[in-house]
């Protein structure tokens, strides 16, 4: 074979020429690479909200808390279940919630957006470890006191500690904020839920959330809910229906960014096949002589492909060098399935670093393929002829 | 100088009516007609020849790079005419040292890697190969030049490292067009000098195209061709 350094000093000696071709392809892996890492900062964002451990119970054909309505008195039904673990106060670990959506207005630029309002119980926080309150205090039961995410505090006008929200006809202080990490969490405002219900005019939960006492229980705490024909109720853990919460729009981002991608790539390729055509052309002599001297055909053709595999990963590693910068960028969008505004960060997976390297060597291997198969099927002596 | 095509020695090339023809805007061409001589082992063989007269293409069909209309060529008693492609590539390897008139070496490789390529073909491990390419460079005297690129070296250093790189395999024939064209007239010397020394020396078997009497001289034998045809016998 022909040793590896020839083809890796050729794209040295045109470096000019090669990161020009491999910047290209580096800003497709760039958009591909930042799409993924979207659709994974949004999945692991609504993923990690859940604990496994929780489930989540709703009305049968809801698909998220917003669409739900719980009873008062399914809500105790569910609440009598055996399989629900109990607190250090021997009461049962579970939390009957209200979520309302309203629209606020953000910070600086006055443009309103909707977030979750949750009515929360005792047992709420005692539910999610995950959340833990930063600043100030936990409401008061039976007072027009809330606390808001950390993601809330910061981008929502009335949001910080110590200021203001006025909706339900109340005006609410924030007395805490919270943090709920990377989680959904972060982007609610949490109330006593009998006072957001009252506020509200609602008369019935969103959603019962509780503990299990064992895993394992699970598919009889579901059989024995779904059954019971004085609930229409549908169990699910609360993973599960994060999960599928964050299906829809992930699918989305993966279609449009694959689509996106596919149409950046051809440009890429064609830059990388045009590159490769000129590195051909400018080698015609180099090729006579290998041949000449005893390098078979798929040797000159492994030694070009081989140069154009490696144009493909200079540029898909500066693209994903490039993309993880996107990690310190935090942006809000609308949960299309809940309807309301969800902060998350891009999140660069081993799985995106993967695949990124693959798309940038294959769109390397398919800009390459066509130029090494043409040097490939030089002729000796005409090739010899022109050097 | 002496005339060794009838010479008793045993024939390393035998060229048996080799014809061959080119396709030139739809016309064809006969380059070569009806050629047919033997050259000894061992010898040192000057073909000389106006342009056009089919001198390199006769170097090309010996050594393998190019295929013949009609006619059988035998290296060392291969007939290279019915080998395939492949088969032909893998014998170039082993059989034939090519010695260019630009010295075709790879500019983005140093010295030695040039010199090594052939020897990526064998099945020698990486120790043999240095020593065999480190003994090649010494021959041309380059032995302290081997990390150099070609672009790093003069003319006469190039064309000898080419000799290096045609002679590492030790072929069974070395093929030389023009060695001496691109060269002032002293490297020319030196590098003839070196072939002669090789022929000499190891008994190298050495077909060279010229235009240069100079270069001729130092062949032992000089054939001359014109319009296809082998015309001549020069002593």
């Amino acid at each position: 074979m022909i040793p590896i350094s020839y083809s890796f000093r050729n794209l040295w000696t045109r470096r000019f020429t090669t990161f020009m071709t491999a910047g290209g392809m580096a800003l497709v892996v760039f958009v591909f690479a930042a799409v993924l890492m979207l659709a994974a900062g949004l999945k692991k964002t609504l993923v990690e909200t859940g604990s496994p451990d929780n489930v989540i119970v709703i009305r049968g054909s809801a698909g998220s808390e917003v669409q739900s309505g719980v009873e008062r008195l399914q809500a105790a039904i569910v609440e009598s279940r055996p399989e629900i673990a109990l607190g250090a106060d021997a009461r049962p670990l579970l939390a009957k919630e209200l979520v309302v959506l309203y629209s606020l207005n953000k910070r600086g630029s006055d443009k309103p957006a909707n977030v979750v309002i949750r009515g929360v119980g005792a047992q709420s926080l005692a539910l999610r470890p995950q959340v833990r309150l930063v600043q100030g205090r936990m409401p008061l039961p039976g007072s027009s006191e809330i606390i808001a995410g950390s993601s809330i505090a910061r981008r929502f006008q009335g949001g910080g500690i110590g200021e203001t929200l006025r909706f339900g006809m109340r005006n609410w202080t924030v007395v805490g904020t919270f943090d709920a990490g990377s989680t959904g969490f972060d982007s609610e405002i949490w109330g006593d839920v009998d006072q957001l219900m009252q506020a509200f005019r609602r008369p019935v939960y969103s959603s019962v959330i509780f503990r299990l006492r064992d895993r394992a229980l699970f598919g009889r705490c579901k059989t024995a809910i779904e059954s019971d024909p004085r609930l229409n109720l549908d169990a699910r853990p609360e993973t599960k229906y994060y999960s599928d919460q964050s299906e829809a729009m992930a699918t989305f981002l993966r279609i449009l960014g694959v689509a996106l991608t596919v149409i950046f790539s051809l440009g890429a390729m064609i830059g990388a096949t045009i590159t490769m055509y000129a590195a051909v052309a400018n080698r015609v002599g180099e090729i006579g002589t290998l041949r000449a001297i005893g390098f078979q055909r798929r040797s000159i053709l492994g030694a070009f492909l081989l140069e154009a595999l490696f144009l493909g990963f200079i540029g898909g590693v500066a693209g994903l060098f490039l993309a993880s910068f996107m990690q310190l960028v935090t942006i809000s969008t609308m949960n299309w399935q809940t309807f309301s505004e969800l902060a998350f960060s891009f999140t660069l997976t081993p799985e995106i670093v993967v695949k990124s390297l693959l798309f940038s060597v294959v769109m390397g291997f398919v800009g390459g393929v066509i130029p090494a198969i043409r040097a490939a099927r030089m002729n000796i002596v005409e090739a010899l002829r022109e050097s | 100088m002496t005339d060794v095509s009838d010479a008793t020695v045993t024939p390393i090339v035998r060229l048996r009516s080799v014809s061959k023809s080119y396709r030139r805007g739809g016309q064809i061409v006969p380059v070569l007609e009806e050629i047919s001589f033997d050259i000894a082992q061992g010898e040192f063989l000057a073909l000389m020849g106006p342009s056009g007269s089919g001198k390199s293409t006769l170097l090309n069909l010996i050594a393998g790079i190019d295929k013949v209309d009609s006619g059988a060529i035998l290296v060392g008693g291969v007939d290279i005419t019915s080998l395939s492609e492949t088969e032909l590539a893998s014998w170039r390897g082993l059989n034939v040292g090519f010695i260019f008139q630009f010295y075709n070496l790879i500019p983005v490789l140093t010295a030695f890697e040039n010199v090594e390529l052939p020897l990526l073909l064998t099945s020698l491990s990486r120790r043999e190969r240095r020593e065999h390419v480190a003994m090649a460079l010494r021959i041309v005297g380059l032995a302290d030049r081997m990390d150099h690129r070609p672009g790093q070296l003069s003319g006469g250093q190039q064309q000898r490292v080419a000799i290096a790189r045609a002679v590492v395999t030790d072929p069974t024939i070395l093929v030389a067009d023009e060695p001496t064209g691109d060269l002032d007239r002293r490297s020319a010397e030196e590098i003839l000098h070196l072939m002669e020394r090789l022929n000499r020396e190891s008994g190298k078997t050495v077909i060279m195209v010229t235009h240069d009497p100079r270069a001729a001289e130092q062949a032992r034998t000089i054939r001359h061709l014109e319009k296809g045809f082998l015309t001549d016998v020069a002593a």
